[in-house]
């Protein structure tokens, strides 16, 4: 068969593997009787090692298809790689709590398959319309998730916040988009590029700045940079736990792959004009973040904010530009993960133990009571504090690098000055767990696989490339080469 | 030089963090052989680390017993180690102090003792590691990783308002040291601008031009973390927290040692790495300094409580350090650094005592003792020891490094060298008045009755720090031989660039380089002075 256009199949294959299993998902649980539901967790599981495989098999290719809609470059799998892992991690989190609530549907698994869809298509996204595309499939799979608690009224209104906030950032990216459109004749990020490099005659340029001032708007909205924050401590702190940890990995990376293709190839023509705007928000970003964590007596609230103030971090590496920024923000992402998902693994591993887990004050004496999971815990605080020998602190040592290379001191000052804030948050969990007593006496600690599993991953991904981390660094800058050549 | 083909400074860095795996795995009910192993792994590092006295070359110019290995390649971070005479001897401080600590501590602390154990050893990893490394990245992960050790030490195991004292301690010191960072990566990448290439490596960084506003920048955020944890005034309102809430050994190591790295940093780093900006700033320094020598020892002076006493005078004494250390001059900067060992000393030792008698009686006021010599007439032969060694008494080691200090400041400036020199006199007023109304007179307290004289593990913990008090005391030369070379080589970095561009700072370059040529410092090595020329005239 002769298509008019260049799509081959084979350049999307781990996205086809996904999607394909997100649908097999709704159809197996038709004849998975009640009570044999966790099938579904390893189809799901086998699925994304399947794609995880095939993802890998890429690597070092390059390839545009599809009208120049879709491209397969080092940066698409690298985020590849990075979503299929954070959902295969998010995959065995979810399973216990599932369990212990009763409500294991395929439906769930699906949903966080078709969310991985669309993170990838984000990522392969070379034209606004196809970011847009993978927005909103990764969108809409979230706002069903964030209520899937469907008994318990945070997670309701969790939802509801997050899907009316999201609805209106989608418009104003849409509306971006559009401006964009009228101002450059293009939707394609390559070609909106050439335009700003090559134009020197007068361009429509207030519908330009509009457009793209309302792009950066929906894209924060997405990364909950300040002041488009608002929805991330509600929508955090009543979703799903396991589904809490997932919107801080995944779907965080997938809108700041967005963002680079966006800022770095289509508008890096005008970085000048935006670099004062993003230098502003980021700032705002880590420091709003920062400071009202401090204030959280809640730990999934805490880690929202942090997640947050985390968003500010790696805008920084985007303000910065170029290689250096570039690849510290890309490695930046992969260690927020892992230090990120092991903290809410230890959440929920604290939570299975009974009706607590999520005030701060229930962390009390648990150090020296279960001395490993403490010192998980502890691992994971330390490194998203940014302390040594951790790969959070060999992440912002690039990012800060890119920003004082590139001349953004100001820039990477606030960043230490707000890691040095931080400091205070994560650590009081470590003055909880060791330096008080228990309210009461704490049982014997209970560890599903699945969890113990994800424990060690996370811990390992947190600690050795904190000591070496050559390796991710190049796989990170190997990454940002798609944007460079 | 390895030990069992492990090179000296890895074992050392290392050896302490075996002991610590090792003491985590064993059971925690086994108290005596939790206790035991720790402290044979940090007598083992104590006694691997002989070698950096015995096989210390101190003819030698630069560092010694270097490993070199690329860890990081891409971005140029490399495992750098390498000690000069300064290193060496804060090492040898560092192994020394931290195994006396840990026997101070078998009977204070009771509770949770396999972990306070792991901890300690951690700690000494990480000191030693800061003292050992010449690679900005290494030294800034070692650096950081002495806070979380101090800050379970002095939040699980310290008194009252230990939570307070931890978070305290903590926030400052990450504040001044993460500002650090940013300067550390300034000065990376305008190595990089200069040379081409990319690297942390602190020997090429040496050379790195830079421009004199720059300068004063990157010295100002090197110098703030370094301030705060030395502390110099108005930087010390964590330590008397600190120092108060934190246990025995915890005490005895952050006066000890932590204290030690702020000073070391200045000597290693930001006065080396930004020689134009240490005389800008000299002025500032030197104020802030006598400003902290008076002002602690006065502090010191009225307090009720003898460890906050003695923390106090930690502020009065460091502040000497500094003074030496500024006065750039080949006797402030030699006296300094015996006066960080001499400190090291003196100090753990006052906080051992006042540990012993803390054990004895759970208070610390001084109002509650009164004539505890006839009770504990060991004890108060040692304590006097101790307490006459703070205070600069001629023969015992205070008063070397005091000395010598105080003779650099002279060079400089009489008129600071006599300020400064009250302070001596302030530290024997409050001292010997602490030591008259805790020893002597009648005993008005009957609980101080029952008090047992000096166990013989308490024995041996004070007995070899006084030994070394008194061998510093009475032939100091081996320890200045040692420091001959490495404080001439601190000089000749301090003063080679002024010399190219000595007609900015007239006064101080004409007052340093006539302060060190009496001591053969080659700072009118034309070949120095030209290689630093060479950049700056471009």
């Amino acid at each position: 068969m002769n298509l008019p256009i260049h799509a081959p199949l084979g350049m999307i294959e781990p996205l086809l593997i996904v999607s394909g299993v997100a649908i097999g998902l709704l159809l197996i649980d038709l004849v998975l009787p009640y009570g044999k539901k966790h099938l579904s967790m390893w189809v799901a599981l086998a699925g994304i090692v399947w794609a995880l495989w095939r993802t890998l098999a890429q690597w070092g290719m390059t390839e545009h298809g599809y009208s120049g809609m879709v491209a397969l470059d080092s940066l698409s799998t690298f985020f590849n790689v990075l979503f299929l892992s954070s959902t295969g991690v998010v995959v065995l989190l979810s399973h216990p709590f599932l369990q212990r609530e009763d409500v294991e549907h395929s439906e769930y698994y699906s949903l966080l398959m078709f969310a991985t869809a669309g993170m990838m298509i984000l990522a392969s996204g070379l034209d606004l319309i196809t970011l847009f595309l993978g927005i909103e499939v990764l969108s809409i799979s979230l706002y069903i998730l964030a209520g899937y608690s469907r008994d318990s009224d945070a997670s309701n209104e969790a939802a509801m916040k997050y899907f009316l906030l999201g609805a209106f950032s989608s418009a104003i990216l849409l509306y971006g988009i559009a401006l964009t459109y009228g101002a450059t004749g293009t939707t394609s990020l390559v070609k909106i590029g050439d335009v700003l490099a090559n134009t020197s005659g007068p361009l429509a340029e207030g519908l330009l700045y509009a457009g793209l001032s309302l792009i950066l708007v929906g894209l924060a909205f997405k990364v909950a940079a300040a002041p488009f924050h608002m929805w991330t401590p509600d929508v955090y702190e009543g979703a799903p736990t396991p589904i809490t940890a997932f919107l801080s990995a995944g779907p965080k990376a997938a809108a700041f792959a967005a963002i680079l293709r966006t800022f770095f190839i289509a508008f890096g023509p005008v970085h000048a004009d935006w670099d004062a705007a993003l230098t502003v928000i980021a700032i705002l970003t880590m420091t709003i973040g920062n400071v009202a964590a401090i204030a959280q007596t809640n730990v999934k609230r805490m880690l929202a904010y942090s997640s947050i103030a985390h968003s500010g971090y790696v805008l920084i590496g985007v303000v910065s530009g170029g290689m250096i920024g570039g690849t510290g923000a890309l490695f930046y992402l992969l260690a927020y993960m892992a230090m990120t998902l092991g903290a809410f693994a230890v959440i929920i591993l604290y939570e299975h133990q009974g009706e607590k887990g999520d005030e701060l004050k229930d962390y009390a004496g648990l150090g020296f009571r279960y001395p490993v999971l403490g010192a998980l815990l502890s691992l994971f605080m330390i490194s998203l504090s940014g302390i040594p020998p951790t790969i959070g602190f060999v992440g912002k040592l690039y990012l800060f690098g890119g920003a004082v290379q590139s001349g953004h001191i100001l820039l990477a000052v606030f960043g230490v000055l707000n890691s040095a804030v931080s400091v205070f948050y994560y650590l009081r969990l470590l003055v909880l767990m060791y330096m008080r007593e228990p309210q009461e006496a704490l049982p014997p600690l209970r560890v599903p696989v699945a969890l113990a599993l994800v424990l060690l991953i996370t811990a390992v991904g947190t600690l050795i490339p904190g000591l070496w981390p050559s390796g991710l660094f190049e796989a990170a800058r190997h990454g940002m080469q798609a944007l460079f050549s | 030089m390895t030990i069992l083909g492990v090179p000296l400074l890895t074992a050392l860095i290392f050896l302490p963090l075996v002991g610590a795996a090792v003491v985590f795995l064993l059971p925690s009910a086994r108290l005596g052989l939790v206790r035991w192993t720790a402290f044979a792994f940090s007598t083992l590092t104590f006694l691997a680390s002989i070698p950096l006295w015995t096989a210390f070359d101190t003819a030698r110019h630069g560092m010694q017993f270097e490993e070199h290995v690329p860890w990081i390649a891409p971005l140029g971070i490399s495992y750098h180690l390498g000690v000069d005479g300064i290193s060496a001897l804060l090492i040898l401080l560092t192994t020394f102090l931290s195994a006396i600590s840990i026997l101070s501590t078998f009977t204070a602390v009771t509770n949770r003792v396999k972990t306070y154990m792991a901890t300690l050893l951690l700690l000494e990893t990480g000191m030693i590691g800061v003292f050992a490394t010449l690679d900005l990245v290494l030294f800034y992960i070692f650096w950081e990783a002495t806070l979380i050790p101090m800050y379970l030490i002095i939040g699980v195991w310290g008194g009252p308002r230990r939570i307070y004292a931890a978070v305290k301690f903590i926030l400052y010191t990450v504040a001044g040291s993460l500002l650090m960072l940013v300067a550390i990566l300034y000065l990376y990448f305008a190595h990089h601008a200069a040379s081409g290439q990319y690297t942390f490596d602190l020997v090429k960084l040496y050379d790195t031009p830079l421009g004199a506003q720059a300068q004063l920048w990157l010295f100002a955020a090197f110098a703030l973390a370094f301030a705060i944890k030395v502390p110099m005034f108005p930087f010390h309102t964590w330590l008397p927290d600190a120092h108060v809430e934190a246990p025995t050994a915890g005490s005895v190591i952050l006066a000890g040692v932590l204290l030690k790295m702020g000073t070391y940093g200045f000597v290693r780093f930001a006065m080396p790495l930004f020689p134009e900006a240490t005389h800008t700033f000299a002025p500032w320094m030197i104020g802030l300094a006598v400003i902290g020598i008076i002002y602690g020892a006065l502090v010191a002076m009225v307090q009720r409580d003898v460890k906050k006493l003695v923390a106090y005078s930690s502020v009065s004494h460091l502040g000497f350090v500094m003074l030496g250390l500024f006065a750039l001059n080949a006797q402030g900067i030699q006296g300094s650094v015996l006066q960080m060992v001499n400190h090291g000393l003196s100090t753990g030792a006052l906080f051992l005592a006042v540990g012993i008698i803390y054990e004895r009686r759970h208070t610390r006021e001084i109002s509650e003792f009164g004539g505890l010599s006839a009770i504990l007439p060991w004890f108060a032969a040692l304590f006097l020891i101790v307490c006459l060694s703070s205070l600069g008494l001629p023969g015992l080691n205070g008063f070397i490094g005091e000395f010598l200090i105080l003779l650099g400041t002279f060079r400089m400036n009489p008129y600071v060298a006599g300020l400064a020199a009250t302070g001596v006199i302030l530290g024997a007023v409050y001292l010997l008045w602490m030591y008259e109304r805790v020893m002597f007179g009648p005993v008005t307290n009957e609980k101080n009755r029952g008090m047992k004289d000096l166990t013989a593990r308490e024995f041996w913990t004070l007995a070899p720090v006084i030994a070394l008090i008194l061998w510093i005391g009475v032939f100091p030369n081996p320890f200045l031989r040692r420091l001959d070379a490495s404080s001439a080589e601190l000089m000749s970095r301090v003063n080679a660039k002024m010399v190219a561009t000595g007609a900015a700072v007239p006064g101080a370059t004409a007052g340093t380089a006539s302060a060190t040529a009496p001591g053969g410092a080659p700072d009118g090595d034309p070949a120095a002075a030209a290689d630093a020329a060479i950049p700056e005239a471009r």
